[in-house]
């Protein structure tokens, strides 16, 4: 068929290679690790030990360290045939994919909460028939700053026993909640995050023309504006648990915060080491050229990604 | 990079170490298995203790956590892997590709499953039990009521949604990119097009099931609220995460095992499948389908009548596209010139019992009456129709059907049909009881009953000894085939059969197609 290369050149399958074994090594140590840890904080005495996670991840981020170099190795060997880079390709595009829908099952929960279960929750509607024997004198409103525990007068005024203790924010994060425009944090960080995605494109048309010192510059801006999000996120946080109250323990308002930023500031943090280390190898090892740069190009899509990702925040977690 | 046309090196690092999409296929296959006779043992405790009345073995706890190992087991480490084990073996050599796209991450999405199971089965010797609440995890029994222990079932969950989310970007990645020239899409075979689909449905809602379990997670440990009502979640939010991820999960299940009967059926009616195009336009039906209509598990949890509605039609149309398929096999086979050897007799078997399952199915669609069947051993009847008579009998069928090609012996044919013979008896007698115990109502998951089910109980209980049994010859059949079958090199061992893969030598090679051949 026309469609297809009628000369192939052979596609490369590694041989045996033992990063496999020692990730497995890695990502079993750190789970297995991790709910321990958890464990022992909330069912046992309180001490709890982060260490044999952080040696999991310790092994864990060695062995992906080794495996990438292994893979950029072979690329500048010339192993990778076109069609094995178009491999690599089609894997990045899922594993965004693959993110979106992790992601959307936040989303999902927050519209869920928001259009249905809150209303419900507070007597609205056919779900709603429970909330005089439930949740008496409970009102709906999003940010929702009254929990319906909160609203039956706490724990032990409630109808269903055992369903935890939960607390609430004095202050939401909203626009209106500030005093003066320039005050409001999202507002910066969307303007930084939408700034940095023109970056890294600039960057990439540098490299595409050849051009490597505007390549690296805009790159290097693109990783510093990530820095900066990343700062203003703790500054954001910082006061939500000092000054407004908001933790995750109030309600769903603060469920559905900081589970859904704190999820995307961990996806920033992770572009952001990737495009560094986009970065340190042009800078150090002078990796590459216009037409062979996959490694920059999956960063930059990811970067792309988290960037849409934040507009989804802005409007839904911050402004509706 | 050395010589390309070595075979299999020594010894264990063999297998850790492997590359080879075959040595993965085969653990694969090997460690679903394993699964398979472990979450059968629990079954067995499960039966034992349902044959009579009253409370016979287990404390009602232990048999709680059973059900729940069980589901989970047979769901995420038997029936999946069994599957991926088969795409790993077959899509390369039936795309004329010489191995997957992603070797290297292959190995590690097997490797990353023994020890997630490992965990998973720890957790029965833990503090507090294992896991009880389910396979499908309901908060807030899995969260404000669960064991210790739950902590390790959500990582161990996280590391087979990672597992299964890397094997499903490989085989996207191999079957868009790796094709040989000619092979174009629609000439694919169905296996390979029902696999292409499933793998859009993995990649598209693990992550969702890992969004569940993490919202457990923080409501378990860090606070959140998710769901309770009493911070303003909804525990009925779980389900309805949950089952976005259940709903496509199931044909996640079954999809694979279409794509095998839509091979084995026409290589024995040795006529083309009737209907190629309209099997792959109906699975993408199905697959699209399947994302909206998750809330028909979740009828009687009081949604609003406008939504109850939605999924009752909704669901009711995915019986379109199914119909369509079962149509075209029996038509495959209409004036077609049979043979009746082990694969076929369990591709029939699979269409006539999956067809009940789906007639169970689109009864439990309609949602008034769905009031009635709901957590009925009804609804169990229904499911095991659907994943042991659909998933289960077509992975055995597929077993029969390529095991000659995998290590060029044939299996004893006369053992094979018996295994069918007792299989599908020992099968019919579990299940078809159920049916009539749950619509007389009796419920789902719990250890004791009320009189009058005793009957059918007995019968459903002595049925699954006998299909548990009938394993055990399965197994002997595949290693005494492996060890000392007959031996055979014919290329196309069925002589009816279509396909690639039935070019290659037998056994095939540790490397097949390393120069892509040419179609047609
Ligand atoms: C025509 C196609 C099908 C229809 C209309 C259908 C419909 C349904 C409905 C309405 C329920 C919910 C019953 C209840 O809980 O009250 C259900 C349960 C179930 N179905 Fe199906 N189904 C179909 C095919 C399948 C297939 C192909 C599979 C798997 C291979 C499957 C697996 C299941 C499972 C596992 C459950 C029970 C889940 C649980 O609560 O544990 N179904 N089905
Ligand atoms: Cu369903």
């Amino acid at each position: 068929m026309s469609d297809q290369a009628t000369t192939h050149e052979k596609y490369y399958v590694p041989e045996k290679s033992a990063m496999a074994a020692l990730a497995t090594i890695g990502l079993i140590t750190s789970t297995f690790g991790a709910a321990t840890a958890m464990n022992q904080a909330t069912f046992g005495n309180g001490e709890s030990s982060f260490t044999t996670m952080y040696i999991g991840l310790c092994i864990f981020a060695a062995t992906l360290f080794s495996w990438f170099r292994t893979t950029i190795k072979e690329n500048l060997a010339g192993m990778n045939s076109a069609q094995l880079k178009k491999s690599y390709v089609i894997g990045m595009f899922w594993f965004i994919f693959s993110e979106v829908m992790f992601f959307a099952a936040f989303f999902g929960a927050l519209f869920y909460v928001r259009t249905l279960a809150g209303p419900w929750l507070a007597g609205e509607g056919e779900g709603g028939a429970w909330n005089h024997l439930l949740w008496e004198g409970f009102q709906y409103s999003w940010p929702m700053m009254q929990t319906p525990q909160e609203a039956v007068g706490g724990v032990s005024n409630q109808v269903m026993a055992n369903m935890g203790t939960f607390t609430s924010a004095h202050k939401s994060m909203a626009f209106a909640e500030v005093d003066a425009w320039y005050q409001w944090l999202p507002m910066w960080n969307t303007i930084i995050l939408l700034t940095s995605s023109g970056t890294v494109h600039i960057a990439h048309e540098g490299l595409l023309s050849g051009n490597r010192s505007r390549f690296n510059l805009w790159l290097g801006i693109t990783v510093a504006l990530g820095v900066i999000f990343l700062s203003l996120q703790v500054v954001e946080y910082y006061e939500a648990y000092a000054h407004f109250g908001l933790t995750l323990n109030s309600g769903i308002y603060g469920s559905t915060f900081f589970m859904l930023t704190g999820f995307h500031g961990f996806h920033v943090a992770m572009g952001t080491i990737m495009l560094a280390i986009q970065l340190i190898r042009s800078l150090k090892a002078g990796h590459f050229t216009s037409d062979d740069h996959f490694g920059f190009e999956a960063s930059s899509w990811y970067w792309h990604f988290v960037d849409v990702v934040w507009v989804g925040l802005f409007l839904f977690v911050y402004i509706l | 990079m050395g010589d390309h046309h070595h075979g299999p090196a020594k010894g264990l690092s063999r297998w850790l170490f492997t590359t080879n999409h075959k040595d993965i296929g085969t653990m694969y296959l090997w460690f679903s298995f394993a699964m398979f006779i472990l979450g059968g043992a629990f079954a067995m405790i499960i039966r034992a203790e349902l044959f009579q009345p009253g409370m016979q073995l287990v404390e009602p706890a232990f048999f709680n956590q059973m059900t729940t190992l069980h589901g989970l087991i047979m769901v995420f480490g038997a029936i999946m892997p069994s599957f991926v084990g088969l795409a790993n073996w077959m899509i390369p050599m039936m795309i004329g590709a010489p191995d997957m796209a992603l070797p290297r991450m292959n190995n590690w999405s097997f490797w990353i499953l023994p020890p997630a199971f490992l965990i998973l089965a720890s957790t029965l010797f833990m503090e507090g039990g294992a896991p009880a609440f389910g396979w499908t995890f309901y908060a807030p029994l899995s969260t404000t009521y669960a064991p210790p222990s739950v902590t390790y079932f959500i990582f161990s969950i996280h590391v087979l949604g990672l597992s299964s989310i890397m094997g499903s970007i490989n085989i996207i990645a191999t079957v868009m990119n790796m094709r040989a020239p000619g092979m174009t899409y629609m000439k694919m075979p169905l296996f390979v097009w029902t696999w292409l689909i499933t793998a859009f449905l993995l990649v598209a809602v693990m992550p969702v099931l890992a969004g569940a379990v993490t919202m457990m997670l923080m409501d378990i440990h860090f606070g959140t609220s998710f769901f309770s009502a009493a911070g303003g979640g909804d525990p009925v939010l779980f389900q309805h995460v949950f089952w976005f991820f259940g709903h496509p999960e199931v044909y996640i299940i079954i999809l694979p095992a279409f794509g095998v009967v839509s091979q084995i059926i026409p290589a024995f009616s040795r006529k083309p499948l009737f209907g190629y195009a309209s099997m792959v336009y109906a699975t993408a039906a199905i697959a699209f389908l399947s994302f909206i209509v998750w809330a028909h598990h979740m009828y009687t949890v009081g949604m609003p009548i406008a939504g109850e509605l939605f999924f009752m039609y909704a669901t009711m149309l995915i019986a379109v596209p199914t119909g369509v398929k079962v149509f075209n096999w029996i038509t495959t086979m209409w004036r077609g010139s049979m043979t009746f050897e082990t694969p076929m007799l369990f591709c029939i078997g699979f269409l006539v019992l999956f067809t009940i399952g789906g007639f169970t199915g689109l009864m439990l669609s309609i949602a008034p009456a769905d009031f009635q069947y709901h957590d009925s051993y009804f609804v169990v009847a229904h499911f095991h129709y659907v994943m042991v008579a659909g998933a289960v009998f077509s992975m055995t069928a597929a077993v029969y059907y390529w095991l000659p090609k995998w290590c060029g012996r044939m299996y004893n044919e006369t053992m094979g049909k018996t295994h069918f013979w007792i299989s599908f008896i020992g099968f019919n007698v579990t299940f078809f009881p159920q049916h009539f115990v749950g619509l007389a109502g009796m419920p789902r998951r719990i250890p004791d009953y009320a009189l009058q089910f005793t009957d059918f109980n007995m019968m459903s209980s002595i049925g699954a000894f006998i299909y548990g049994a009938s394993q055990i010859l399965f197994l002997y059949n595949v290693i005494a085939t492996i060890v000392a079958g007959k031996p055979t090199s014919e290329e196309k061992v069925w002589d009816g059969a279509e396909g690639l893969e039935w070019t290659v030598a037998t056994p095939a090679p540790y490397h097949t197609f390393e120069t892509p051949p040419a179609v047609r």
